[in-house]
């Protein structure tokens, strides 16, 4: 059984998806599926990761609006559950969230880039980099600032 | 035996023919609000995280400071609102991709849709109904502009 499709990419090229689904045991041609462009590549690694973060930040959400209105109810109520967020453990779940945040950001502005971009297919390998790269940076510049403010107080 | 599969995004219904096409209307929505949260998202974090002494700072006093004014109301109010669409969105498509039962999917979409709508409401009305003095509070919980009682 074979399963091939071909279908002409918005880019201009020739995508073939020979290994769409579960590879064949037996087949003819290469005995290798021929190189994907997308499965177990920098294109699968980064949706997989965007849906995982997004869904990581959709939860956070829920839960930072209900503590967020708390300062409708009174200013101790607030103060109590906010100081929750100030434990060390908290910090460094909030060094997580900032890291989904970044990721989900720039791999987000990469996509509309792939979307909207001329080039942008053509360039998605790299732009996944660019992502990790400038991800690195605001960690950089996040991290440390951060766990002084949560250790020091 | 050869199967074809269809090629990727291809729609389980045709797009209509006439009215509203509610799924482009959906992508191009992910991509305008995300483009503008990435501005909003990265402002709050960075005003509320890497500015004076972060998260240890934040307090009823600080909120009360921060939406006192008008102009960070309207950051909140539209970082929620576009926040919650595009998130709320991005669980349906995840619910489209990975339920394999129509009645559980349906579920899940409604509890996603009414949580969404229920935070959008909530918070929306505690941004304007919002008084960063309230009365008899001590006024060591409060910002130093709210009159001493």
């Amino acid at each position: 059984m074979t399963a091939t499709v071909s279908r002409k990419s918005q880019g201009g090229s020739f995508v073939s998806l020979k290994t769409a689904g579960t590879p064949p045991i037996t087949q003819s041609g290469p005995k290798r599926p021929a190189g994907t462009l997308y499965r177990g590549r920098e294109g699968m690694w980064s949706w997989v990761l965007h849906r995982i973060t997004g869904v990581a930040i959709f939860f956070f959400l829920l839960v930072h609006i209900l503590d967020t209105a708390l300062i409708r109810v009174s200013p101790e109520a607030y103060n109590a559950v906010i100081g929750t967020y100030q434990t060390p453990i908290m910090g460094l779940g909030e060094v997580a969230l900032v890291g989904a945040i970044a990721y989900h950001a720039y791999n987000g502005l990469r996509i509309v880039l792939i979307d909207f971009w001329s080039k942008g297919s053509k360039y998605q390998k790299v732009m996944f980099y660019v992502v990790i790269g400038l991800w690195v940076i605001t960690m950089l510049g996040f991290v440390p600032r951060h766990l002084i403010n949560v250790f020091s107080h | 035996m050869t199967t074809t599969i269809d090629a990727p995004r291809t729609p389980i219904r045709p797009a209509p023919k006439k009215g509203v096409n509610w799924e482009k209307w959906g992508w191009i929505y992910m991509r305008a609000s995300g483009v503008v949260l990435v501005v909003l998202i990265f402002g709050h974090l960075f005003v509320n995280l890497m500015v004076g002494d972060g998260v240890s700072a934040i307090d009823f006093a600080f909120v009360g400071g921060k939406l006192s004014s008008p102009f960070w109301q309207w950051w909140d109010v539209a970082m929620l609102w576009l926040a919650l669409i595009h998130g709320s969105n991005g669980m349906r498509t995840l619910v489209n991709d990975y339920s394999r039962n129509q009645t559980v999917g349906k579920i899940l979409k409604g509890a996603i849709f009414v949580s969404a709508v229920v935070l959008i409401v909530l918070g929306t009305l505690v941004v304007f109904t919002f008084d960063p003095c309230p009365a008899g509070a001590p006024a060591d919980l409060v910002a130093s502009f709210c009159p001493t009682s």
